[in-house]
């Protein structure tokens, strides 16, 4: 396979364009220390170290779900969190601009509650309310320009929402001066055609939910922090979202729940929580413990509600509402349905521990880049990589010429290669990954160097043409094979010990030497191959 | 163009200079280790990755000197400043107290300069704290990543090679590592992370050049007469083959660096002059220690045969 030029050609291309779709579509991710932005390792506070491996990767485990939980507090797209060693916590915040903020997140005890599930019907009378009072509050005005931002973002179906209907040509822009009273004669009676709450509402598939449009979710927000909305709910009765986002047909929504406003119990009661399987219905299950005091108050509460759902709240978002079947006392059971898998039991029983014993969380290690600082390395680190480019590109022309323009044309599919390889992993470029880019550029010239030199000796013992470039791509192989293997070997040890950065390092080294292997061994015989097409056996070539 | 072309240096009966030399890199790196554990109680300038503390990397107005935030931060009892490339950026350091949070001492430090010069008159574009325990934590891991890949480089050229190979690769390497800790001591460097990153690039770069004289070696070991052939000059005659090949690599490698040196910024300069130091060190140690330890090995021990096939015909021996 492979044999002829032709087909190693097209397998090049493939491969190069694979990857270089890779790099175009996926993008290079810069780490923070080129970025800006913050990162902060946590560990469990145990100063007496008194605490079992167990204890400590099941702590870990809770605080990863609560900051998974706050995950939308940061304010920045794509907040990574990592597991390390069942220890230790990464918290990487790509491009921060309250550290203290995103600390107080990070390490703020969770809260969990136990909330009765309302009715639908028990806030219908106070949606118009509502709506009023957000009326009264904003202005039409105000709510009008609030309604265009939405939909300079999304589409206009909102503009009709909010404004009762109507002409469906409304642009962003009519919304915003205004014109737009002349443009939509329904508005007449304004007041009561207004419905900026209650409109953004959809009757939700559980009791006691409604449905929130994605693009809707910061409008709904909004109003629900505003005091006078607070205060024109009904008497101890609260709306609260759920944690997760649902597709329903082609969109996305959101939950909000209608909540008793006090729990009858807060997780400091539950003692424990485990997940498990029932074998005999085939069934995922979350098994659980209340202290004793708990236990009573969870029996008669439970007792008085026997075919209500129980909202699970942690830090304000509800993260299961099950069906109370039966009165519980201190040991409880939540029954998952039988198509659920274990995980999703397993993270109920987190939810239900990371509430239940809050853990004291230390930062030990803290690093903010600011934007401008990394924005400089990475300008100057460009300049300075193509002038490094341009520079092995005129060494190569000027010594070896043409077979010099193969090897440029050689390295190119590598570059292409290493930068979508670190993209299709969803590595992050950080400095010291700029050092393994480095070192494997070098080893990749290095082997042309290496095919080339032995090329010229072969030639200079006088042997033809094709012989010499055979004889030299297979005498330079065993040094480019050991070589990069040795080096490899380095790499992977580095990534088994090393953390972070130079973690990034390893990455960056292993994949540019496999791309430099491929590169010299395969891409730049291709092109020799190529090269010597229709070239006799004794023609002179130029290397 | 051909550089060094049909060249034949006599490199091996030369290799006691190259001791000297070597001998004398290594000392003043040892007596510069020395005087900062004096001076400074740490053989080298280890920066906070590894020792915790606090840094804060501020960018201030251009009319405000190191003198000036000395005298803001408790003049004579200021945590050390130093400036950072550009005229105007300057880093503090600062150890993290005992059992307070890390972020304490930096939020001090920033109160300190906000009253003494305005919350204007500086930016504060960079900190890092990180706990002593992590620290601590990373000098042993740092280690054992060293140690664990000398150990399995060894083993590796053992099989495709020779033991011997394999030993006088390690000594050329471990001998680049501490030339290259010599003159980090000696510079007071900085070792951060990038700094080690860095001192791994040098540990891959030397032994890929060891390896390619080595497998020069070998393949004119295995060649027609070479058993009768002096060892010294089979070496010779190696190192000469591979001149071109060193040169051109480690020239082409240099110019990428420099370039990177001079356009890439201060917060790359202190890891750009440590790869700078590393490819010299690594080239020249792939002539002058790795092949002549190869000879050194192999009078002092002997073969010592590790992996060898039986099948092929008896090779030279160098």
């Amino acid at each position: 396979m492979f044999k002829t030029p032709r087909s190693r050609l097209i397998l090049i291309i493939l491969i190069t364009g694979i990857f270089g779709w890779q790099l175009y579509s996926e993008g290079l991710k810069l780490g923070l220390d080129l970025q800006g932005g913050m990162h902060l390792v946590l560990e469990v506070d145990d100063p007496e170290e008194t605490m079992t491996v167990e204890a400590k990767a099941d702590m870990i485990d809770r605080v990863d779900r609560i900051i998974r939980t706050r995950i939308d507090e940061f304010g920045v797209e794509e907040p990574l969190i990592q597991k390390v060693g069942g220890e230790r916590l990464i918290v990487e915040l790509a491009g921060i601009s309250d550290q203290d903020r995103a600390k107080e997140i990070v390490q703020r005890n969770a809260f969990l509650e136990f909330k009765l599930v309302l009715l639908t019907t028990d806030m219908t009378a106070a949606l118009s309310r509502i709506d009023r009072s957000v009326v009264a509050a904003l202005g039409i005005d105000s709510i009008r320009a609030l309604g265009a931002d939405v939909v300079a973002s999304e589409q206009s179906e909102i503009v009709d929402l909010l404004f009762g209907g109507g002409d469906t040509t409304v642009t962003a822009e009519q919304v915003d001066t205004a014109g737009v009273v002349e443009e939509a004669p329904e508005e007449e009676d304004p007041l009561d055609s207004f419905q900026p709450f209650s409109s953004k509402l959809n009757m939700g598939d559980i009791p006691g939910t409604y449905l929130i449009a994605l693009e809707d979710i910061p409008t709904v927000e909004l109003f629900l922090a505003m005091d006078e909305v607070q205060r024109a709910l009904p008497r101890d009765q609260a709306l609260q979202w759920g944690m997760e986002l649902v597709g329903r047909g082609a969109r996305t929504y959101k939950y909000l729940w209608v909540l008793e406003e006090d729990p009858f119990l807060t997780g400091d009661r539950l003692e424990t929580a485990t997940a498990g399987r029932d074998p005999q219905f085939n069934q995922s299950q979350v098994q659980f413990e209340l202290s004793r005091a708990g236990g009573r108050t969870f029996g008669q509460f439970t007792g008085q509600h026997i075919g209500d759902n129980l909202a699970i709240v942690l830090d304000g978002l509800v993260q299961s509402a099950p069906v109370i079947r039966d009165r519980i006392g201190a040991r409880g059971q939540i029954d998952m349905g039988s198509g659920t898998p274990l995980e999703e039991a397993s993270d109920l029983a987190l939810v239900l521990r990371a509430g239940a014993l809050p853990a004291k969380i230390n930062i030990i290690e803290e690093r903010t880049v600011g934007p401008s600082l990394g924005q400089d390395s990475v300008d100057a680190g460009k300049i300075a990589g193509m002038l490094g480019i341009a520079l092995v590109v005129l060494v190569m022309l000027t010594y070896y010429r043409v077979a010099g323009m193969l090897a440029v044309g050689a390295l190119g599919v590598y570059v292409v290669l290493v930068l979508g390889g670190l993209a299709t992993l969803g590595a992050v470029l950080t400095v010291p990954g700029i050092a393994g880019l480095i070192l494997s550029v070098g080893m990749a010239v290095d082997a042309n160097v290496l095919i080339f030199e032995r090329i010229r000796e072969e030639l200079a013992v006088g042997r033809a043409t094709r012989t010499a470039v055979e004889e030299g791509f297979q005498h330079a192989k065993s040094a480019i094979v050991d070589a990069n293997l040795t080096t490899l070997i380095t790499a992977l040890i580095l990534f088994q010990f090393g953390t972070g950065p130079v973690r990034g390092f390893a990455v960056t080294l292993s994949i540019g030497i496999v791309a430099s292997f491929f590169s010299a061994l395969f891409v730049t015989r291709s092109f020799f191959l190529l090269y010597l097409q229709g070239k006799k056996a004794s023609d002179p070539i130029s290397v | 163009m051909r550089l060094f072309h049909n060249a034949s240096y006599r490199f091996i009966e030369a290799r006691r200079k190259a001791y000297f030399a070597s001998g004398i890199a290594l000392g003043v790196g040892i007596v510069f280790m020395t005087l900062n554990v004096v001076n400074t109680g740490s053989w080298q300038n280890y920066g906070v990755d590894f020792t915790g503390g606090s840094l804060i990397q501020i960018q201030v107005d251009e009319n405000l000197t190191a003198g000036d935030l000395r005298d803001a931060l408790g003049g004579a009892d200021s945590p050390p400043i130093t400036r950072f490339g550009e005229e105007s950026e300057f880093v503090v350091r600062a150890p993290v107290a005992e059992d307070g949070s890390i972020g304490a001492v930096a939020d001090t430090i920033e109160a300190q300069l906000a009253a003494a010069f305005g919350q204007d008159a500086f930016e504060v574009v960079r900190t890092e704290q990180v706990g002593a325990k992590v620290g601590g934590e990373l000098q042993l891991k740092a280690l054992y990543a060293i140690l664990f890949s000398f150990l399995l480089t060894l083993i590796y050229l053992a099989i495709r090679f020779e033991l011997r190979f394999g030993m006088a690769a390690v000594i050329a390497t471990l001998h680049d590592i501490l030339i290259t800790l010599g003159f980090l001591a000696a510079f007071h460097v900085e070792i951060a992370l990038p700094t080690v990153a860095a001192i791994l690039t040098i540990l891959g770069y030397s032994l890929n050049d060891t390896i390619v004289v080595f497998d020069r070696i070998r393949e004119n070991m295995h060649t027609k007469g070479a058993r009768k052939r002096n060892p010294v000059d089979l070496v010779n005659q190696s190192i000469n083959e591979t001149l071109p090949r060193t040169v051109l690599t480690s020239g082409t490698t240099l110019a990428v660096l420099l370039a990177l040196l001079v356009l890439g910024g201060p917060v790359i300069f202190d890891f750009t002059v440590v790869l700078i130091l590393g490819v010299i060190i690594g080239t020249y140690s792939s002539i002058f220690v790795a092949s002549p330890a190869l000879i050194e090995i192999q009078n002092r021990w002997g073969l010592g045969r590790v992996g060898e096939k039986k099948k092929r015909p008896q090779p030279a021996t160098v």
